[in-house]
């Protein structure tokens, strides 16, 4: 029982973390937030999921992607789909000249629904499709390269062209995607009206539980030798093919894990904003998740949440004030976390403790990793009374 | 063929080329089991190269590495590693931010695919297996420092232990005690023989008093090639070994 305790929320410190996270999410914003701003924060914890795949992806096993929005996109763009064909039966359609097929196809010229729409008339198969599709092109990318050692800035740059491709691809097949206006006029998800205010109550609530889900297995992936190996590989990934271990397999298995979890955000957008549109996925939005995950700290799985909350929300409130600013203010941020705080807000975190008496580590450990991976990692789980 | 099968490392016509600069050229070299082989030679000599080679670090560009009867050129690292042949770089290269208890659990041979690593448990043979590893490589007292806190001839240690607990058929280990005191030094030749009971090692160094002490048989390289082999009374008193390489 202590073991699984260890392995799931870190032991006590990693425990207390998440439960004050949670706590905010579910009891404190929601009772201090009207419903359109709790709403925004549903679309931030959206963003949330990504930021939290990036930490397993970019701070623990060392591959920055700029595209995760490809995967975010895809997510939603299957969510939407589900969601499009059930808004469009046949008698809210019926001033079409085809019935019964999304309206932006009717536009189109499209006479019938073209067949990879097909399968997402069935709900089961856009929840499988939600993750799987996702983490398919995430193996097949993942595979071309990094079997082939393709790494670092290499990898950031392609997956970034590939972040344009998608969007751009989105964009320009209107009758089968929307189109640059994306899929819009979402209503119901069979026959539950998602654009009610109990509704977003509800879907707030069932993001924030996916995201704290999301954060488990992340913790679950990170306690395991896994974790190891990942922190192994980001500092020598050649000594650790010599220790034995395939690093294209590990490298492939966590990006697939952070394009599942971006996809599960999308999805959670597409039901809390109602719409999808190529410009959640191309280059920007991908580098503003990187932004995200940057301020809350690369190493932490709770430190991405706060990060994506803290920006997104000095977003909305700049860009309600001073909208020209905002991009610019972004990209000091930026490059602020990057040059004065390298672990984000939970490096700067772990030197406000230290400094609290009767906090101090007692393990030997560099600070920043004491606070970002050691209540992730329970390493000295069986062997802590022996050695200090 | 069936005289190669009594080597544990049969390595015929071995040639490497860098832009046309041979590194390696056309090497033989034999190498019995549980012997301890040291290579010698001059800088440039292509010593690390062989072990580079050998492990798959860098493609051969003709030649061919047989261990145990299996044809190693080709083959991606970490097969080489599961094939029994384990290797200790230059530079110590262990995961400084990882503990020596970590370090040495990375290394422990099984689990080491993606789904083994998720389910991998430490269990009690685990830590048996590296708190007995670490005591052989003197850091029994270190398990929880991480690598980074540790000194230079530590860490040595530390690399040679994270090999052992790959329990290697083949020990691979370029320049084993550079940076370490005469006291360390003295305690890896006690280290070295003591591993070479169960395995073959073959050993990079230019400290001549410590090849001395452990080394089986000595093969001096120079320009890729073989210089001289034999014992190392033999190869000291070689005239060719001491006009390119002893005698200065």
């Amino acid at each position: 029982m202590k073991k699984v305790y260890q392995h799931l929320f870190g032991g006590n410190e990693g425990a207390l973390g998440l439960v004050i996270l949670a706590i905010i999410l579910a009891v404190i914003l929601p009772a201090s937030l009207d419903i359109f701003r709790l709403n925004l924060v549903g679309k931030y914890i959206s963003y949330a999921f990504v930021a939290v795949g990036l930490v397993l992806l970019w701070g623990n096993t060392g591959v920055l992607s700029l595209g995760q929005g490809i995967f975010f996109g895809l997510g939603g763009y299957c969510m939407a789909m589900f969601l499009k064909l059930e808004a469009s039966d046949p008698i809210s359609t019926k001033i079409q000249s085809t019935p019964g097929i999304p309206d932006f196809m009717d536009w189109n010229q499209l006479t019938h629904l073209p067949a990879l729409w097909v399968p997402f008339k069935s709900f089961p198969f856009a929840l499988f499709a939600i993750v799987a599709l996702p983490a398919l092109l995430a193996y097949i990318l993942g595979t071309a390269m990094f079997k082939r050692r393709v790494g670092g800035v290499y990898f950031a740059v392609i997956t970034q062209a590939v972040a344009l491709i998608v969007s751009l691809g989105i964009d320009g097949n209107q009758g089968y995607t929307g189109g640059r206006n994306g899929i819009t006029d979402l209503r119901t998800l069979l026959g539950w009206d998602i654009r009610t205010k109990s509704a977003q109550y509800t879907l707030y609530y069932v993001a924030v539980a996916l995201l704290i889900g999301c954060i488990l297995v992340g913790r679950i992936v990170l306690s395991t030798r896994m974790g190891r190996v990942l922190l192994a590989m980001k500092e020598r990934e050649d000594r650790v093919r010599f220790s034995g271990y395939d690093v294209a397999n590990f490298k492939v298995f966590v990006f697939c894990l952070a394009a599942a979890m971006s996809a599960l955000g999308g999805a959670m957008f597409v039901l809390q904003v109602g719409f999808i549109s190529p410009s959640l996925v191309g280059i920007v939005p991908s580098i503003e998740m990187v932004i995200f995950a940057a301020v809350g700290g690369k190493m932490s799985l709770l430190g991405a949440v706060y990060g994506t909350l803290v920006v997104n929300t000095g977003k909305s409130l700049f860009s309600e004030t001073f909208p020209q600013l905002w991009l610019f203010l972004m990209g000091g941020l930026f490059i602020a976390v990057v040059m004065f705080f390298p672990n984000g807000l939970a490096g700067l975190w772990v030197v406000v403790r230290e400094r609290l008496p009767g906090l101090k580590r007692r393990v030997i450990r560099t600070a920043v990793s004491a606070a970002t991976q050691s209540a992730v990692i329970p390493a000295k789980l069986a062997n802590s009374e022996g050695g200090e | 063929m069936a005289n190669r099968t009594d080597f544990l490392l049969t390595i015929e016509d071995l040639t490497v080329s860098f832009d046309g600069f041979k590194a390696v050229d056309g090497l033989n070299l034999y190498v019995d089991r549980n012997e301890l082989r040291v290579i010698i030679g001059p800088n440039g000599a292509g010593k690390t190269t062989v072990l580079d080679l050998i492990c798959g670090k860098t493609k051969a560009t003709a030649g061919s590495i047989v261990f145990k009867d299996r044809q190693l050129i080709g083959l991606p690292e970490h097969k080489i590693v599961h094939a029994g042949i384990g290797r200790k770089f230059q530079t110590p290269s262990i995961y400084e931010n990882l503990t020596v208890f970590e370090n040495l659990e990375i290394s422990y041979p099984t689990g080491r695919s993606v789904m083994g690593c998720l389910a991998f448990r430490r269990s009690e043979d685990v830590i048996e297996r590296i708190e007995s590893v670490a005591k052989s490589v003197f850091l029994q007292d270190y398990l929880h420092v991480e690598g980074a806190f540790l000194s230079h001839g530590q860490k040595q240690w530390l690399e040679i232990g994270m090999l052992l607990m790959q329990d290697p058929e083949l020990l691979m280990l370029d320049e084993p005690v550079a940076g370490m005191s005469p006291a360390e030094r003295e305690q890896t030749v006690e280290l070295l023989k003591r591993i070479c009971e169960k395995r073959a090692i073959l050993v990079i160094e230019h400290d001549m008093e410590f090849v001395q002490k452990i080394a089986h048989r000595v093969t001096v390289l120079h320009l890729g090639k073989t210089l001289a082999e034999g014992r190392m009374e033999d190869v000291r008193n070689n005239q060719k070994v001491r006009d390119v390489y002893l005698g200065h």
